[in-house]
């Protein structure tokens, strides 16, 4: 990643990669998706070793989920994805508004992802299917939950995003840091897609 | 250093050695070197071999480095040669990857040998099996063909295979018998299995290698290897003249204590379990369980 | 109220030594209170330390922490060592050894040989490689006050609450609720998350200031092979850490809301836990001795005169270490049954993983040979290195062999190999780096005589120790036994151990004692270069401004600074006045010692599931980052001015 910094060749960089300390952030950003991901990794390991540890009478996968509320939060998610790409190209655009607006959608697809999730979880929950039944129970609402972590973390991020871009306008800074914000995106969508292949489909298969 | 100093230290080295062997009853306690049984003697064999092997390693480092540390110190009039850019030398470099990797070889190669050699009961040999489950803090046996129970103590008839059924009803612990071969967990709710075998007969001591709570050090065990026809004797007395275990004597022995050795006619079938997570212990495996053919 | 106080001491500890470690807890306390508002020094505390993100600033705390928590783990260690001294001892009873042997091996790995490691990384690297800073000085910052507070918290344990006391592996069950109740597990369980947040900062930042900050010319084979090691360290923990804290938060849940991972029934599996945490485990072997590594690379090619032997081989070395170092866990656990064929390719592993670390061994002896030796007292950390590596090294070898393993598991024969390798391997090395580097930070030497007494005490006190200990591994002897009766033939062997580890703890207090004693009378480094180093470091004066260099150095060489003093060019490092510009540097902050405040109020509430406390620690923590993220005032200009007097004070401006 050792990007050229003379002069002429700037110009032609996007306006986050400019600024030496503002791509050293770019960088170092990348580096904790890595760990991230190995988070999301160990995580997936005990899933997928869990997954038919259903104890004594805990239903299994296949009994437990339903895959309505999954395949509509797989949807808001990857919609949510696809807008927020929009954000960062009107980004590169130097369009503020067109910014701010595709950010704000991203958020409100998040904002929905989340609730259908809660609410899947509360439906479990109120069937009497919380997770101190099985050690499948247990890894599910984990993984599954620190991905919902996760998007909950990136919706405070836009807010806080959205009030900067507003106050500040398209700066290194404020490119820098949606920059990374749609890094961030991005990869839980990634997570996700694996999260509703290895979660629900095998389960319901 | 001068030449005759660093003899004196040799020496010292060995008086020093000699002094430890000795005050520490001549060796008799090296539990490791005296092994009782084909196992424990093969895995000292592969220790032999790797110790002497990493032995040479180890001298020759050293020797290196005396040479090194003496010939080459910053002091006047030193006639040795400085060379301060001497930085690499393609056949030296060479030679340490050589020396390096022979050295893994011999001793990776037993590595593989012994390793699938341990994995099973010797073809031919019918072993005895021994259920055995560790518990806060004591070793519960069962002995499903004799259908007698013990805890904290084992009579095996010498010269055959023993195969050990581990689990626990506990945290972890480790099963060591180090005379008779090397240790293996005991986890709840998993059973693995361990062979071992007495050739000599003789009271081996046992003890628990992993650390379960403050009464672990109390998790120690007697196995008395006997003729085959003394072992019948003893399960018949054992059957005779002990009471029967009932799944309240069990609940008992799950209480956070340590007890002396006690002995049972029959033990319930509830108390080990017969299957894992689809493996059962027909195969005589060692440290390897096989799955059962549907 | 009478729960309350349950809680916080309850039965196990209200023991003489707790409350005596209460009573001085309570007094260096006030001491320490009533010194800064007498002096008034509260100020300055803040200012230049609790908010400081320079890096040389943060290294000389994380060595004071670890220096610190030496002490209490070589304690805990002289505790565990008196009570087997003789068969049968009561010194400890069995709960109180279980406390001790936990903090002993948590302290000594999270709490000493980590920030240790990191307190060379902040001190050295920067200037190494020829940059101003980090990449992240704040985020620096953040990482510090996280292990600090961790450290804190885990500390506490031992007057409230209860320690831990299931090792330092903490395998479950045994750390489940059913066989553990109480908040000792808690405490380690927080103390490792929070910790493990910090270190994997630190990895990221350093992974970035070395890839991307380098100075001009120095490419990444003309880096220094500490700088190499360091990255590759930062590539170990981002990858390593992970698994550590899932296998944390996991029993955490369990513990705290009965979750069902890893107890016994329910589906739970201990198994699991036993391979994500040696998954973390045995990378961290790796991200504890390689930075050592690179420490003696740099201090035999410099106290030999003579450039490093086989410098590409090292690099290549260290990259197939990092390379197989993640191939290697299982070899932890070879008798967990996991079968013939998965066992003997993680013993092969094993070995193949001593053939690059064998290399390297050689190549430091090659890298004396034709050079001429000066024995400081960081050369001797760094040659005592050597005899005594191989011989843990060697020991490994045989634990990787498989069937040998099935005798030396847990006994004290791997007790001794991994003291072996990790006090050989990992202390000596971050030792010579302290005596090494101390003068780049502090501006004064360190007694040299003093600092032999302290090498020489602690160097036979550790072959005393843990030789022994070899050997009663061969007698049966297992690991965490509290006590042992007469009969087995251990007795003599154990006394050795002991009267070892006392010379150890002797050794110990010489070095602190020379820390303090050069601290007031040590000579004052006026060059910059008391060593005739090699690298950049070397080239700023002792202690480095603030900056660190006015005019960034260009590398044409390996040993940057030696080919410059070899072509008579020193004077590249010094600037013109007219050449001086304002240069700009991170601004001191607040916010991570307030976040670190916010994880330690945060992890109290979990500890004893005080959720409203655990709240308030969160939301702490949620308005440190929502302040980090609108604040655009975090940088400050040095000015021109400032640079020139400061230069000059050092008689370093040319012309």
């Amino acid at each position: 990643m050792n990007l050229p910094v003379e002069p002429d060749s700037t110009a032609k960089l996007p306006l986050e990669f400019t600024d030496n300390h503002e791509s050293l952030k770019i960088l170092g950003f990348w580096s904790f998706l890595a760990t991230d991901l190995l988070l999301f990794a160990s995580l997936f390991a005990v899933y997928a070793v869990y997954q038919s540890r259903v104890g004594m009478q805990g239903p299994s996968p296949d009994q437990l989920f339903k895959l309505g509320p999954a395949v509509v939060e797989t949807l808001l998610l990857l919609t949510s994805s696809f807008t927020c790409g929009l954000a960062v190209y009107q980004m590169r655009r130097n369009h503020k508004r067109g910014t701010i607006i595709w950010l704000a959608v991203t958020l409100l697809l998040g904002v929905g992802f989340v609730t259908t999730e809660v609410r899947e979880f509360v439906s479990y929950i109120a069937m009497g299917d919380s997770w101190h039944h099985s050690a499948f129970l247990s890894a599910f609402f984990t993984l599954v939950g620190t991905h919902g972590a996760h998007v909950t973390f990136g919706i405070l991020w836009a807010i806080t995003l959205i009030i900067q871009l507003m106050g500040r306008g398209l700066t290194t800074v404020t490119t820098r840091k949606m920059y990374m914000f749609a890094l961030y995106w991005h990869f839980l969508d990634i997570i996700w897609v694996f999260i509703f292949t290895v979660v629900y489909l095998s389960g319901k298969i | 250093m001068s030449f005759k100093r660093s003899k004196r230290a040799i020496r010292f080295i060995f008086m020093a050695l000699a002094i430890g062997l000795s005050v520490s009853g001549c060796g008799n306690d090296f539990v490791l070197l005296h092994p009782a049984g084909p196992v424990a003697a093969s895995e000292l064999n592969l220790i032999e071999i790797t110790a002497a092997t990493m032995i040479v390693i180890i001298l020759i480092v050293w020797v290196l480095f005396g040479i090194a540390l003496v010939r080459f110190r910053d002091t006047p009039g030193n006639k040795a040669p400085y060379r301060p850019l001497w930085d690499h030398n393609k056949k030296l470099e060479l030679g340490v990857i050589a020396v390096s990797v022979v050295a893994a070889v011999i001793i990776a190669v037993p590595t593989w040998n012994k390793t699938f050699a341990l994995a099973h009961v010797p073809k031919g040999k019918s072993p005895i099996v021994i259920d055995v489950t560790s518990l806060d803090w004591k070793w519960l046996f069962e002995y499903p063909s004799q259908h007698i129970a013990t805890v904290n103590y084992i009579d095996v008839p010498t010269n055959r295979p023993v195969l050990f059924e581990l689990t626990a009803d506990s945290p972890m612990n480790t099963f060591w018998v180090p005379q008779l071969g090397g240790m293996e967990y005991t986890m709840p709710s998993e059973v693995l299995p361990l062979w071992l075998e007495a050739s000599k007969p003789g009271l081996y001591w046992g003890r628990s290698g992993n650390f379960s709570g403050s009464g672990f050090v109390h998790m120690t065990f007697n196995v008395h290897a006997v003729p085959a026809s003394t072992f019948n004797a003893w399960v018949r007395n054992v059957k005779t003249t002990q009471p029967k275990m009932t799944m309240a004597d069990y609940r008992q022995l799950l209480k956070f204590n340590w007890i002396a050795p006690r002995y049972y006619s029959a033990y319930p079938a509830a108390t080990f379990p017969a299957e894992t997570h689809g493996f059962t212990l027909e195969g005589g495996m060692y440290m390897e369980m096989q799955p059962t053919p549907k | 109220m009478s729960s309350l106080l349950a809680l916080l001491f309850p039965p196990s500890t209200t023991r003489n030594m707790e409350l005596s470690a209460d009573v001085l807890i309570i007094l260096a306390s006030a001491a320490i209170i009533f010194y800064l508002t007498r002096w008034h020094r509260w100020k300055y505390l803040w200012r230049e330390w609790l908010t400081t993100v320079d890096h040389k600033k943060i290294g000389i705390m994380y060595l004071i922490a670890a220096v610190t928590m030496l002490f209490r783990g070589g304690t805990d260690a002289l505790l565990l060592r008196a009570q087997l001294a003789v068969p049968n001892n009561h010194l400890l009873g069995p709960l109180h050894y279980d406390e001790i042997f936990t903090t002993h091996g948590t302290i000594m790995i999270f709490f000493m040989a980590m920030p240790l490691i990191f307190a060379m990384f902040n001190i050295a690297i920067p200037l190494m490689i020829g940059s101003r800073d980090v990449a992240f000085p704040r985020l620096n910052a953040i990482s510090f006050w996280l292990f600090a507070f961790a450290a804190f918290l885990f500390n506490i344990s031992f007057v409230i609450g209860g320690s831990p006391n299931a090792g330092w592996t903490a395998y479950p069950p045994l750390t489940e609720l059913a066989f553990n109740p109480g908040v000792g597990q808690n405490y380690y369980l927080m103390a490792l998350v929070v910790t493990g947040l910090g270190t994997t900062a630190t990895g990221i930042n350093f992974l970035v200031t070395i890839l991307r900050m380098r100075a001009p010319g120095m490419t990444l084979m003309r880096m220094p092979m500490f700088a190499w090691t360091t990255l590759v360290t930062s590539v170990l923990i981002l990858f390593a850490f992970p698994p550590l804290t899932v296998a944390m938060v996991l029993t955490l849940f369990d513990r705290l809301f009965g979750t069902a991972f890893f107890t016994i029934g329910r589906g739970g599996m201990p198994m699991m836990y036993v391979n994500l945490f040696w998954l973390f485990g045995h990378p961290e072997v790796y991200i504890l001795v390689l930075p050592s590594f690179g420490i003696f690379s740099e201090v035999v090619a410099t106290f030999s005169r003579k450039k490093l032997f086989g410098y590409s081989t090292m690099v290549y070395s260290v990259l197939a270490i990092t390379f197989l170092s993640y191939g290697t866990w299982v070899h932890h656990f070879f008798t967990m049954g996991a079968g013939a064929a998965v066992n003997v390719f993680f013993g092969l592993s094993t070995i193949l993983i001593a053939i690059p670390t064998g290399i390297k061994i050689f190549n430091w002896i090659f890298t004396m040979w034709n050079g001429r030796i000066k024995m400081t007292v960081a050369m001797m950390w760094a040659l005592a290195f050597i005899p005594t590596f191989v011989v843990g090294g060697a020991t490994g070898v045989m634990l990787g062999a498989v069937p040998g393993d099935y005798q030396f598991h847990n006994s004290y024969f791997l007790i001794a190999h991994f003291h072996n390798v990790i006090i050989g391997g990992t202390v000596f090395g971050l030792m010579s780096g302290v005596y090494y580097w101390w003068p780049k930070v502090t501006g004064r030497l360190l007694n040299e005589r003093q600092g032999k007494w302290a090498f020489w005490l602690f160097f036979l006190g550790f072959w005393l120790t843990f030789m022994p200990q070899y050997a009663l591994g061969f007698m049966g002897m297992t690991r965490r036994m509290y006590t042992y009766s007469h009969g087995f033939g251990w007795s003599s062997l154990n006394l050795i151990s002991t009267i070892g580890a006392f010379v150890m703890g002797a050794g110990f207090v010489v070095m602190v004692y020379n820390f303090v004693w050069s601290q007031i009378h040590g000579e004052i480094d006026v060059t910059g270069d008391p060593w005739n180093g090699r690298t950049l470091e070397w080239s700023t004066p002792s202690p480095a401004p603030e900056y660190n260099f006015a005019r960034i150095p260009v590398v044409t060489d390996r040993d940057a600074w030696w080919a410059m003093k070899q072509e008579q060019k020193t004077n590249v490092v010094q600037i013109k006045p007219q050449e001086i510009t304002d240069i700009e540097l991170p601004k001191s902050s607040g916010i991570p010692f307030l976040m670190g405040l916010s994880f330690f109020v945060f992890s109290v509430g979990m500890v004893f599931s005080w959720w409203w406390i655990a709240g308030a620690g969160f939301l702490g923590f949620v308005v440190c980052m929502l302040v980090g993220t609108f604040d655009y005032d975090d940088h400050k200009e040095v000015p021109r001015q400032e640079i020139q007097n400061t230069e000059s004070a050092f008689g370093r401006l040319q012309g």
